[in-house]
């Protein structure tokens, strides 16, 4: 039993790959939890179609992906933002028209590259073991950074997301607030790319946010609590796979899905089977009902 | 800031400004004239009612005031000073549609909110935050729930949690936007009690309201709004045939007694003004 942990710590790029899978499950973790409350999943799987050509171009360029994936991210958001400034066009619509393009010109780009197939595959669902030190230190320093921020304006940034009047009656510059939530979440999706690959990013961080929101009731404990199901997820995946020899991104998001599952059915107050169970009893007992 | 402390010894040595001063205020929301050059000056302590019919403006108004939506012309000024230098004088009770209630916080979560300009954004919360917060829950008789999640919570519950967070603003003047729409007779009999305790204390209060009848009972002034300033005066001799004519469009009867108030406010309750009728469905 010792061994299934300790066998696979021998290897450098195992050591690696785990440092890198929990950064991005706590930073996933704590934005995940602004992206889960905010409803801006849609907005989050946007971003990260969008910032495909930076990372195949950075790929192709041999320079670290998530350097390319930044540059184009930070762009994305910016747009986002602004254009939530114009009621116009239909915010998601605008967003599903120029992120799937964006996506489709990554997919062109980097069919030019002789590995076609097998590069493809790499940056669609993530190449954990393939992680540089340069990786490492982008996924620190970005992580860090959408950890520090997250963490600090998380007053404003909930008010802003509970009560936009009263935040702009208190004088915060909501749109500037909104702004860096959504760079925040680029950063952490761009981090999240070498782990689980660019199609699965989403599920880093909605899922173990999602799982944390039926075991908590408030946002200090769900950021904790969703910090660490994506690292456990993370690791937990990350060894599974070593085991099984099947793609490590996948077993990282399945192992956060099953987090997810076994919590909703026996969280224990808002669990289905828990809720159940409760009114099976409460209908056995009439008296402990009233 | 020393230029505010000698503005207010100014104003101090020339009778004290007004908690509120309207001066010519209009507001452009897109296409549409929600504020039409209002003028009028709240003196401090007084007991506002704001009201009017549906779309005429009475939100608009306290929107202003907080600085939330822009001026198209005129000026607001609170205290004698600017909205901006104004903030922290100021205690808000929203209207509920804008709020994100699925959130998960808890009641002293929302409730410490009201805290923010005391606290700063990233100093922790002092003890007198949270003895702030632990007072207002009080005062508003959940000092029980407070760790109880905002959603889960009853409809007079979650309002009165909003009463204590403009509560723990312990701002001098406190704007209401329908702050009893909808709640429990005791809910409404705990926000009365609140109120007039805080009338009592010498804090300004304006109060939206489509309940007629409560603002005729409850303050001492009303602001009858339709787009521009119908009246603004005491209470009992704003409310006259001409001014109801003039703010919702309808011709009635008025007798001053009790019964008759009842029954104006029965009417009115359903009318809306310019013969528009936002509740009814389109066809």
């Amino acid at each position: 039993m010792l061994h299934w942990f300790s066998d696979p710590l021998e290897f450098q790029f195992m050591r690696m790959a785990l440092v890198e899978v929990v950064v991005v499950g706590v930073v996933a973790g704590v934005l995940g939890t602004y992206v889960v409350v905010r409803g801006l999943a849609f907005v989050g799987d946007a971003i990260s179609h969008a910032v495909f050509p930076g990372v195949v171009v950075a790929f192709l360029a041999n320079v670290s992906i998530l350097a390319g994936g930044a540059a184009f991210g930070i762009l994305t958001a910016l747009a986002i933002s602004s254009l939530s400034l114009t009621r116009r066009i239909r915010e998601d619509t605008a967003i599903g028209v120029v992120f799937a393009g964006a996506f489709a010109l990554g997919v062109v780009l980097i069919s030019s590259s002789p590995g076609y197939t097998r590069d493809l595959t790499s940056l669609l669902f993530g190449d954990v073991l393939a992680v540089t030190n340069t990786d490492i230190y982008l996924s620190l320093g970005f992580g860090g950074l959408a950890f520090v921020v997250a963490f600090a304006l998380r007053r404003a940034l909930i008010l802003a997301s509970f009560d936009r009047e009263m935040a702009l009656a208190m004088g915060l510059p909501v749109f500037w607030l909104d702004t860096i939530l959504l760079l925040l979440i680029t950063l952490t999706i761009v981090i999240s790319l070498r782990a689980v690959g660019n199609i699965l990013v989403l599920a880093m961080f909605v899922t173990p946010a999602a799982a944390a929101r039926l075991l908590v009731d408030d946002m200090g404990r769900m950021m904790v609590v969703s910090a660490v199901i994506g690292a456990l997820s993370g690791v937990i995946g990350l060894y599974l796979s070593w085991h099984t020899d099947l793609a490590a991104g996948g077993m990282i998001v399945l192992t956060a899905t099953g987090i997810f599952l076994v919590t909703l059915l026996f969280a224990p107050r808002h669990g289905l089977l828990t809720r159940m169970l409760r009114t099976r009893n409460a209908i056995d007992t009439p008296s402990s009902a009233a | 800031m020393a230029t505010a402390t000698s503005q207010l010894r100014d104003a101090t040595a020339t009778g004290p400004a007004p908690a509120l001063r309207f001066d010519h205020v209009s507001v452009r929301l897109g296409d549409r004239l929600a504020l039409s050059d209002v003028t009028c000056e709240i003196e401090a302590g007084a007991f506002v009612g704001l009201i009017g019919p549906n779309g005429s403006g009475k939100s608009t108004l306290l929107r202003a005031v907080l600085g939330v939506v822009p001026l198209s012309d005129g000026e607001i000024e609170v205290e004698g000073q600017s909205i901006a230098e104004a903030r922290d004088s100021i205690a808000y009770l929203p209207q509920r549609q804008q709020l994100a209630l699925d959130l998960p916080l808890r009641a002293c979560d929302v409730v410490m909110m009201g805290r923010l300009r005391h606290t700063g954004l990233f100093r922790p919360a002092s003890r007198a935050d949270k003895d702030a917060v632990t007072a207002a829950l009080e005062r508003v008789g959940l000092a029980d729930r407070r760790n109880s999640p905002i959603g889960e919570m009853s409809f007079g519950q979650q309002q009165r949690v909003f009463f204590a967070r403009a509560l723990a603003q312990e701002g001098r003047i406190l704007l209401l936007d329908e702050p009893m729409n909808g709640v429990d007779p005791q809910t409404q009999e705990v926000f009365v009690g609140l109120l007039n305790d805080f009338h009592a204390e010498g804090k300004t209060i304006v109060m939206a309201t489509h309940d007629l009848n409560q603002a005729m009972s409850v303050c001492d002034h009303l602001i009858v709004l339709n787009q521009r300033l119908i009246v603004y005066g005491p209470s009992e001799s704003s409310m006259t045939e001409e001014v109801l004519r003039d703010a919702y469009g309808v011709h009635l009867h008025v007798q001053h007694g009790p019964a008759h108030v009842d029954h104006i406010v029965e009417d009115l309750s359903h009318h809306d003004g310019e013969g528009h009728h936002h509740d009814a469905p389109l066809v």
